[in-house]
């Protein structure tokens, strides 16, 4: 068997039996949560047909100031959903810190990975640089949303440790070290357990689509490959580059912990 | 020495001119809220006046290097840190953090004797009683030997014997090896006993200073 078997409109309806047997259970169940599921179905299908026919449009236009203005979008909402991610109230300095750690990690991750790893021509290609840049930016948004809110939560809750070391003559780095170390391991766990359970226990959704598009496995696997050790490039770049510098938003000139309350 | 001059932080306080002397004793009296604590991290360095001047040897803080300064300048907190991990890392936590030249197990152990921690230094720290966690604290300072040592209810967490013992080996400890030493106490009468100067505060203010003549208290 070569290529991908199409679904008509009738077999995708068809999917929709999975909905039906959702509400059936719930409601059996007594479970007043018709409405969300609804709402999440009617959303996750809107959504897709939307981006669907988007993305036929734009990779037919092919052209490098659309791959960067969405880009640029996706690096927009992506910083605009990082600051709803963490529940603790985020300072100025570190909201600044967040968004540059996040666009200047993913980028320079996107630009290497593009140019190097897949050697990309043209270098702004839509139907590869819109679905990759989407990956490394969607996961280094994880990673960072998780290190930013260690950071806030340990500096509330060990902050008399900080001030402790400080009035020892510990400079803020040495002070707060615990602290940006423990914010940079859990914002990188997620992606490494990803790492541990691909192929054994999961098979990564691109990888899937690549393998039911009639890519051989082994195609598939490369670039699984690849793309996973990029979204760790860029988790830990975007992650160390806002530990390193977020730690610092914590301070003021004279090196004295900033009121945060 | 240091001297504060029109001095304001909050409305926590509000100093006219007052100067700690050198190589001396000094105790800072007064209720809860009298603004004695806040003093001390003004001294540090860990905050700054929100108006006037604060002078550590005729300059003023600001121009020193903050982490210079908190390193000459040691504050001990009234309820002691403790960072995880053993009595020995505990100890060294001040040299280490402080860049200073590393000291040898020999030297810690006497250490710990002389604050009457009768422990091993591969113990874990926070298994000490408040007291012991106190006076671990004292040592971590000592072993640091800054020009001055800002202790905030240094025995708040001792009980009255070994209160009068770790006082006076402080107190020893700052005189053998001319130490300024400002300690925080609520307590007159430890004032009294080791104080040469004495700094009484009311709501943020200074309202008295005594200097006390040793000659005539130890006779």
């Amino acid at each position: 068997m070569n290529g991908i078997i199409e679904i008509g409109i009738v077999q995708l309806l068809a999917a929709y039996v999975f909905l039906a047997a959702l509400l059936f259970i719930i409601k059996k169940q007594g479970i007043a949560k018709e409405k969300e599921i609804l709402i999440a179905s009617l959303r996750m299908t809107i959504q897709l047909v939307i981006t669907g026919y988007v993305l036929v449009y734009i990779f037919e236009i092919n052209h490098f100031v659309l791959s960067i203005g969405i880009l640029a979008l996706m690096e927009f909402f992506a910083i605009r959903n990082t600051y709803s991610r963490v529940k603790s109230p985020i300072n100025g300095k570190l909201k600044r810190v967040i968004a540059l750690s996040l666009v200047s990690g993913t980028t320079m991750t996107i630009v290497y990975f593009l140019l190097i790893v897949i050697g990309l021509s043209p270098w702004y290609e839509t139907r590869y640089f819109i679905p990759i840049s989407g990956m490394i930016i969607g996961n280094s948004m994880t990673g960072i949303s998780l290190g930013a809110e260690r950071l806030i939560d340990g500096m509330s809750n060990r902050r008399d440790l900080v001030e402790g070391a400080l009035m020892l003559g510990a400079t803020p780095a040495k002070a707060t070290k615990g602290i940006v170390n423990d914010a940079f391991t859990a914002a990188i766990l997620p992606t490494m357990n990803s790492m541990i359970g691909m192929g054994i226990v999961f098979l990564p959704g691109m990888m899937a689509g690549q393998i039911l598009s009639g890519v051989s496995p082994l195609t598939a696997i490369q670039y699984q490959i690849a793309i996973m050790l990029g979204i760790m490039g860029s988790v830990s770049l975007t992650v160390y580059a806002m530990v390193y510098f977020g730690y610092k938003t914590f301070f003021n000139e004279r090196l004295q912990l900033e009121d945060q309350g | 020495m240091f001297s504060l001059k029109n001095v304001a932080f909050r409305d926590i306080i509000e100093i006219g001119y007052l100067v700690i002397p050198e190589n001396k004793v000094t105790c800072i009296v007064g209720e809860s809220g009298s603004g004695k604590t806040t003093l001390l991290k003004l001294l540090n360095n860990l905050i700054s006046p929100d108006k006037g001047d604060i002078l550590h040897q005729d300059k003023r803080l600001e121009e020193f290097d903050p982490i210079e300064l908190r390193r000459r300048v040691v504050m001990l907190p009234q309820v002691p840190v403790i960072f995880p991990g053993t009595i020995r890392k505990n100890l060294l936590m001040g040299i280490e953090l402080s860049d200073r030249e590393p000291v040898e197990d020999r030297v810690l152990v006497s250490h710990l004797k002389g604050a009457k921690v009768d422990k091993d230094l591969d113990s874990d720290a926070s298994k000490l009683s408040g007291g012991e966690k106190q006076r671990l604290a004292l040592c971590r300072i000592t072993l640091m030997k800054p020009e001055v040592l800002l202790l905030d209810e240094p025995s708040s967490a001792l009980d009255d014997g070994t209160e009068e013992l770790i006082i006076e080996s402080m107190v020893s400890f700052a005189r053998k090896e001319s130490k300024t030493l400002v300690m925080v106490t609520h307590s007159k009468r430890i004032a009294r006993t080791y104080g040469e100067y004495i700094v009484s505060m009311d709501k943020g203010k200074v309202v008295q200073v005594e200097e006390v003549n040793l000659d005539e208290r130890d006779h």
